[in-house]
């Protein structure tokens, strides 16, 4: 009984991450329609900056050392976009190539910093033990994951869907000639956007490091995640990537722990199903 | 025209004529293994291009499909099928699997399809890498012998190399047959004008579906032949890196174009050898490479000579404003 307890909140607690991954490679892919490729390597690049700066001879608090990890990888990103993909707007074949290139790149660099072996940041002391909730104890970290993906979702659905930014957005998206016009400067929405996915992916890489390891390799373990995320939720859906992490999050650690094997064809079920009876994703617009 | 078509033979002949004799050229053993590698993922690369440069549908999922095609002939031989079983098996398996991977990247185009293949290459790696029961996971299987057919021996380079390349010109062919068909024709009207295909009455959900197969069916010989050559297959094979790999002959070659990928094939087969020879770090200059030739030469190498030597030699001729006006009437 205690095991699937254990499995649902661990599955919980990797929903939460994929959102903070998936919901900004929903909105670039979904907004911009950029297909992201160095999604997960800002993820693992984050979470390495975190790595360093969790080391005991920074010894940040983990909440600014995820702030700024988020920060650095926000700019790193923006300048990616503002002079090189920006030039390539609309053309998909060029981004792909030019993402993957930078993906590969950040991979390496990374590996010749941090080298080929696994690190672990050991929880901040704050957030060590477990919570005891009706008789059961639930490792406060997994929780705190979940908790900050809520507080993320509700910001930026207020962020979309409330705000004079979120507006701006939505109307460069629809209609970029026409929201130029009326004077927004969509542009530099776009970098914003960007960037704010970007952070977001690190931010996430730094939450996930105590709890994953961080290693090579991790960028394209994520990507794929992101993508079927993004597959089942539908693109530019902030509820679909929710809802999309949590199924991915269940099938990935039950099926890891049932079937070993085939953890992989497991998570590629749902895919299928939701492509072949609805191709825009469950709550997405057309891809 | 009679003279242009005059010198594309003579070069296809000339050409010929140095792939069949490079062995005794080479003389080293090395060389020669390299060019067979050339060749195989030449093959790779002018089945990618179909998708790529014909169709207009990028794929990041073609690793998969290559591993699929390798793994099938490997395990086979491994449980102690013949050869012309697993070989038939392999190709039968990759276009199995290609119709699954077409009727599931097909429900969109663009950037839906690649996101789609890439997800499903992922999982064919991932079953790689995971299933250790079916597929050894990380240490690969092994395959003891290369097939003996018309019981000539392959197990020595330069009869590797030869075979390669009688498979190579087979498709080469195929291709050249492919591009010039009405079918190439309409496929090439899928990637420029869907409505209008549609409206003519054009099928274009299985004129893709089709390509994908062809497609398909030369990435598992392509893969089989790889199997073959390497006599080992990992889960590395299936890697993103292979797709993109895969991808950058294409595009650095130039798409939609039979010269193309194979002499993008040659140039990232030339270049990862000799780089991964001096440094190891192989992933970061092909990531380079990808970010410039996107930023400076994005219509692909050989279309980009062909433009610069067209108007070099006329320009020297008749003057560049004739020649502007040439390739405008041309593209009417």
């Amino acid at each position: 009984m205690s095991l699937w307890i254990t499995l649902a909140v661990n599955s919980i607690a990797l929903g939460g991450l994929l959102f903070l991954l998936s919901a900004g490679f929903s909105l670039i892919f979904g907004l911009m329609r950029i297909p992201n490729l160095m999604h997960g390597s800002f993820f693992m690049l984050g979470a390495f900056l975190g790595v360093t700066l969790l080391d005991r001879r920074v010894d940040m608090n983990f909440w600014l050392a995820a702030l700024l990890s988020g920060m650095i990888t926000a700019v790193i990103a923006g300048l990616i976009e503002r002079f090189l993909l920006r030039r390539l707007e609309g053309q998909v074949l060029p981004q792909v190539l030019l993402t993957l290139g930078f993906a590969f790149i950040i991979a390496d660099v990374c590996l010749m910093i941090w080298t080929g072996d696994p690190w672990q940041p050991p929880t901040p002391p704050h957030l060590r033990g477990a919570v005891q909730v009706a008789g059961l104890y639930f490792p406060l970290y997994r929780l705190v994951i979940v908790a900050v993906a809520v507080v993320v979702a509700i910001a930026l659905w207020i962020m979309v869907d409330w705000t004079r930014l979120g507006a701006m957005i939505r109307a460069g998206v629809d209609d970029a000639p026409m929201a130029r016009v009326i004077g927004i400067k969509v542009s530099r929405l776009f970098t914003l956007v960007f960037a704010l996915g970007g952070a977001l992916a690190a931010f996430a890489g730094v939450m996930g490091a105590p709890y994953l390891s961080v290693y090579p390799g991790l960028d394209f373990e994520m990507l794929p995640l992101a993508l079927m995320v993004v597959i089942l939720g539908g693109s530019g859906s902030l509820l679909g990537a929710l809802v999309g992490s949590f199924v991915i999050g269940f099938l990935y650690n039950f099926g890891q722990a049932m079937f070993p094997d085939l953890a992989y064809v497991i998570l590629f079920l749902p895919m299928l199903l939701v492509l072949v009876l609805r191709p825009q994703g469950l709550f997405g617009r057309p891809l | 025209m009679t003279q242009s078509t005059a010198v594309r033979w003579g070069v296809v002949a000339g050409a010929s004529v140095v792939l069949l004799t490079l062995p005794w050229w080479l003389g080293n053993a090395y060389y020669i293994n390299v060019t067979s590698q050339i060749l195989i993922f030449a093959i790779l690369a002018l089945a990618l291009n179909v998708l790529v440069g014909y169709a207009g549908l990028v794929s990041l999922g073609h690793a998969g499909l290559f591993a699929i095609a390798g793994y099938t002939a490997a395990l086979l031989l491994q449980a102690g099928y013949g050869h012309v079983a697993a070989a038939l098996a392999a190709i039968a398996v990759t276009i199995v699997a290609s119709a699954v991977f077409g009727v599931l990247a097909l429900r969109a185009t663009g950037i839906g399809f690649l996101m789609i293949t890439l997800a499903i290459g992922q999982i064919i790696w991932g079953v790689a890498y995971r299933w250790q029961s079916l597929t050894n996971g990380d240490n690969g299987v092994n395959v003891s012998t290369r097939p003996q057919p018309f019981g000539l021996s392959l197990s020595k380079a330069d009869a590797f190399y030869l075979a390669t390349l009688v498979v190579f010109a087979l498709a080469i062919g195929t291709m050249a047959v492919f591009v010039r068909s009405p079918f190439g024709a309409s496929v090439r009207g899928t990637r420029d004008q869907e409505r209008r295909m549609n409206a003519l009455g054009y099928n274009v959900w299985l004129i893709r579906f089709f390509v994908i197969l062809i497609s398909g069916f030369w990435t598992g010989i392509a893969g089989l032949l790889f199997v073959y050559y390497n006599q080992f297959i990992s889960p590395q094979v299936a890697a993103l890196t292979t797709s993109a790999e895969a991808l950058l002959m294409v595009i650095s070659g130039g798409t939609a174009t039979l010269l193309g990928p194979i002499v993008g094939a040659a140039i990232v087969v030339i270049m990862k050898n000799i780089v991964s020879a001096y440094i190891v770090r192989w992933n970061m200059v092909l990531g380079i490479i990808f970010v410039l030739i996107i930023t400076f030469m994005p219509e692909g190498l050989v279309p980009g000579a062909v433009r610069l030597s067209r108007w070099g030699w006329r320009g020297v001729r008749t003057g560049r404003k004739e020649v502007l006006a040439e390739a405008v009437g041309e593209r009417k």
